[in-house]
């Protein structure tokens, strides 16, 4: 089946570049993309994070399936090095274009490809920590490159950019949000959406709705977390969303000890959320409380920290909540990135939100008023909780907290998966997620009763590892429908197994790295692994788009990109 | 990212963030997939970074510059010795009551100052001699004090010095270790324990013998026993490079019947690669189940263990062995 495709196909951006007419936008093209286009689901092309605003990474296109996925072959791969230098072999690629305001003198950090790449006609858009570049699809060669030099800021991550018409975010470790024309590379507004001095970090794809686009904070220090929503033409502040108390009465403030405690309590937003334009809702996932591991928080639930929450996107105000950790106490974020679906539950249409936590518990809620249809276990060893309370949220056990003697706890602090992005197929009604299972002693180190700060107090010893998998769950009942194991070939440590997050496509495949240094295509119905390549360590999710009538697969290893097509 | 080959510089790196981050995960043990079993070496220690990642790649070798601080709070100049002195002094005397000896928050009430917001904006006192002079209103209040404006530049000084000591992961500066006792168990469920579940492979006499001297650190006996030899954590008594675990092994049958044993170097889905007696390596493909692969963990019934073991069966067993001295 050969989707319909969502745009026509523009002249390539390359070519206009090599004609010396880089000015594309006064050539009488359209817009790169349209506002509305973000509405549509995933087709030929990949605008957004997600693919599009459900969160499925679930691709229509199905050129390559079951069969022919054995012939894919590789079409081209580009090294991508950051920093302020040219990149190529005789520095043949294009002067990178300077932002930021650090010293010159700070070395760059090399480059390290965890995010969703964007590919718009036949143009790709790829970031990497104060990095970013506009890239022909159809070879990888370099059309710009922007380097920021960062002031500081933990370089842990950059998870793509953001489009809108013409207009590109992204955000830098030392927290601007930063807007570039896609066309150029040249900046048009950056803004500081999170102080620096209070060791904020950044590391999120800006989400683009409608004219608004949205970026969520990043910090260990105690602090609060917060949404910052920006007019995406003039970078005008719209509103911002607390996801801790911060006054008085503010909803949630009897769940901690004071509200000095809530004001510095985290429930970072660090991952994109979803969208649906029904209810204009964005739903997305915040942070741990801090401090992270130790006393400090009382003994309520700390809301709305490791929360499903959903706001207002005209407004920012929140509609409802869903708190999968009370009163988390091992850094175990909810902020993974959710997935939409509808589907009908016992004769009655419903409209869905799934997330796999990383605290290894599986949920899927009403998406227009957060209430439980499922909550379940999905870590096959995970055993820190006590009961499931009628909510369905996970109630701890507090003799699997940090404790003095050593608590022996599953899963890690990296949890039963951090911040890969799972897949939902429509065409299996499977949920994918990664799911690992170490084990740890986690010891209180520092019981001062005012409690510790940021994620100290603890020490965490990893004993041990009983099984990762590629896990595919019912998301109706939350029962596990199959385990593919990764058989250990090395990282079955706190991290490794299951790459660096999923697609799924009507070709009736599952894509990711496995423990191995593969890229596996794997049978999204039974998760046999019909097609791999050994490339490396994969480090980001797989994209899918069409182009010349081929469909592409687009992966990267740490510093560089892997597209893969037909050649029939 | 974490599974590369790792260089010196960058073990170093390692070892100073496991340091400075108080974390020191421990190497990486083998894993017992249902499938197919663990077949890796024990790796370096993976270093848990923001969102409990892997911390970043470490600079390229060759750049010999060191990584710069992150966050203005470690970014900025130190305060001469004089200055911190007097700040420290006069922080004792005017505001340690309040918010505490080691400006983490006090008994009366005043707020944690190592992760104030006015603390981390402020740059040489100008946003707190306002706040110490004027008082701030409460809850709970703070009055205003008399003093003088070098003073609080001083006290100013002393509270970034502590700051900047703060670690990327937002924890508090070194202070002294409490002392920690985790030996809560009881040595005599812990003997019955290790009858019934560890006698079959280990006996006190024997392999275990004076675990307890040679491992004096309670909390490095507990990491060491219950990961099979493979953790440690901190304190004395991690175990020497030649201590650990005896490695993986396979035996690989192919359909024609030629066997091929020796250490497990590799396995994912689609080869499986042995170390031969010989000193080279072979790497055979996977077909599904042919070639059949029989893997020998030594760890096996750790990691079952690690399923079912409480937290009393795990306080008990390290009585038990801190007993074996």
């Amino acid at each position: 089946m050969r989707p319909t495709r969502l745009l026509p196909t523009w002249i390539p951006i390359s070519a206009l570049v090599l004609a010396g007419a880089v000015a594309a936008g006064q050539t009488g093209l359209a817009r790169d993309l349209a506002a509305a286009d973000l509405l549509k689901p995933l087709g030929d092309i990949w605008p957004s994070y997600s693919g599009d605003y459900t969160g499925k990474r679930f691709s229509p296109l199905a050129q390559v399936n079951q069969t022919t996925v054995k012939q894919l072959s590789l079409a081209w791969t580009a090294k991508l090095t950051a920093g302020a230098t040219p990149a190529g072999r005789w520095g043949g690629g294009p002067q990178p274009i300077i932002g930021g305001n650090g010293s010159p003198n700070n070395p760059a950090v090399p480059t390290i490809i965890k995010g969703t790449p964007l590919m718009v006609n036949g143009v790709l858009y790829v970031t990497s920590p104060d990095n970013g570049w506009a890239l022909d699809a159809r070879d990888g060669r370099e059309i710009w490159h922007y380097f920021w030099r960062t002031r500081g800021g933990t370089p842990i991550g950059n998870r793509g950019f953001g489009l809108w018409n013409d207009a590109l975010f992204m955000v830098t470790p030392d927290d601007f949000i930063v807007s570039l024309e896609a066309k150029t590379g040249k900046e048009r507004w950056s803004k500081e959406f999170a102080p620096f001095t209070q060791q904020y970090f950044s590391t999120i794809a800006p989400m683009v709705i409608g004219n608004t686009v949205i970026v969520g904070t990043g910090n260990d220090l105690d602090s609060p977390g917060y949404l910052q929503a920006y007019d995406a033409d003039s970078g005008k502040e719209l509103w911002r969303f607390y996801t801790v108390p911060q006054n008085p009465g503010d909803p949630g403030a009897d769940t901690w000890p004071s509200l000095q405690a809530a004001r510095y309590g985290g429930g970072h937003p660090w991952l994109p959320g979803v969208y649906d334009p029904e209810t204009n809702l964005y739903i997305f996932g915040t942070g741990n409380p801090i401090p992270a591991y130790t006393l400090g928080r009382g003994e309520g639930d700390n809301l709305f920290t490791c929360s499903l929450i959903a706001v207002d996107v005209a407004t920012g105000k929140m509609k409802w909540y869903f708190q999968s950790s009370p009163h988390d106490m091992h850094d175990w974020d909810s902020a993974q990135t959710p997935v939409l679906f509808d589907a009908t539950i016992n004769g009655r249409k419903r409209k869905l939100v799934s997330t796999a936590a990383r605290n290894g518990y599986f949920f899927t809620l009403d998406r227009t008023t957060g209430e439980k249809v499922v909550a379940i276990k999905y870590g096959s060893a995970t055993n820190w909780a006590a009961s499931i309370d009628p909510k369905g949220s996970v109630r701890r056990e507090p003799s699997k907290d940090p404790i003095v003697a050593g608590a022996l706890t599953s899963p890690t602090s990296g949890g039963t998966v951090n911040w890969e992005p799972p897949a939902y197929s429509p065409v299996t009604g499977l949920f994918y997620v990664t799911e690992r299972n170490g084990h740890s002693i986690y010891y209180l180190t520092d019981p001062d009763p005012r409690g510790s700060m940021g994620l100290a107090g603890k020490e965490e010893v990893f004993v041990g590892n009983t099984g990762n998998f590629l896990t595919a769950i019912d998301p109706l009942t939350g029962k596990v429908a199959w385990r593919r194991p990764y058989p250990a070939a090395g990282g079955t440590g706190m991290y490794g197994g299951g790459g660096a997050g999923l697609l799924t496509t009507a070709g009736k495949l599952v894509f990711g790295g496995d423990n191995g240094g593969n890229l596996v295509a794997w049978d999204a119905v039974t998760g046999t692994p019909i097609w791999h390549t050994h490339i490396g360590d994969v480090t980001n999710p797989p994209t899918t788009f069409m182009l010349d009538g081929r469909q592409h697969i687009l992966v990267a290893t740490t510093d560089t990109l892997y597209a893969f097509a037909l050649y029939q | 990212m974490f599974r590369r080959p790792v260089s010196l510089s960058a073990m170093a790196l390692g070892l100073a963030l496991a340091l400075s981050v108080g974390l020191r995960a421990a190497p990486q043990a083998p894993a017992a997939p249902t499938q197919a079993p663990a077949a890796q070496p024990p790796a370096t220690p993976p270093q848990q970074g923001a969102h409990g990642e892997p911390v970043p790649p470490p600079r390229p070798a060759g750049a010999e510059q060191e990584e710069p601080p992150r966050f203005p709070a470690h970014q900025r100049p130190p305060a001469s010795p004089e200055l911190l002195e007097r700040g420290k002094g006069q922080y004792a005397g005017m505001c340690s009551a309040c918010h505490g000896a080691d400006a983490r928050g006090g008994q009366l009430g005043g707020p944690n100052l190592l992760r104030s917001q006015l603390v981390l904006d402020d740059k040489d006192g100008e946003l707190i001699i306002p706040v110490v002079q004027k008082g701030r209103p409460g809850p709970p209040p703070m009055p205003p004090l008399p003093v003088a404006v070098d003073d609080i530049k001083a006290i100013a000084a002393w509270l970034h010095s502590l700051q900047a000591q703060g670690t990327n992961q937002g924890g508090p500066p070194p202070g002294p270790q409490p002392e920690l006792n985790i030996l809560v168990g009881d040595a005599k469920a812990g003997e019955a324990f290790f009858a019934q579940q560890c006698a079959s492979c280990h006996s006190p006499a024997g392999d275990l013998h004076g675990i307890a001297t040679r491992v004096p650190s309670p909390m490095a006996l507990q990491n060491l026993w219950v990961s099979g030899g493979v953790a440690s954590g901190r304190g004395p008594g991690r175990r020497s490079p030649n201590s650990g675990p005896k490695p993986v092994t396979a035996t690989v049958t192919s359909a024609s019947g030629e066997k091929v044993s020796g250490r497990l170097l590799r396995l994912d889905d689609f080869l499986v690669t042995i170390a031969l007696e010989d000193g080279t390596t072979r790497t055979i493909r996977r077909a599904g189940n042919d070639p059949r692969i029989e893997v020998q963990d030594p760890l096996a019934k750790h990691r079952e263990l690690l399923r079912v073991l409480t937290n009393a069966n795990m306080h008990d067993v390290t009585a038990f062995l801190s007993t074996l001295k």
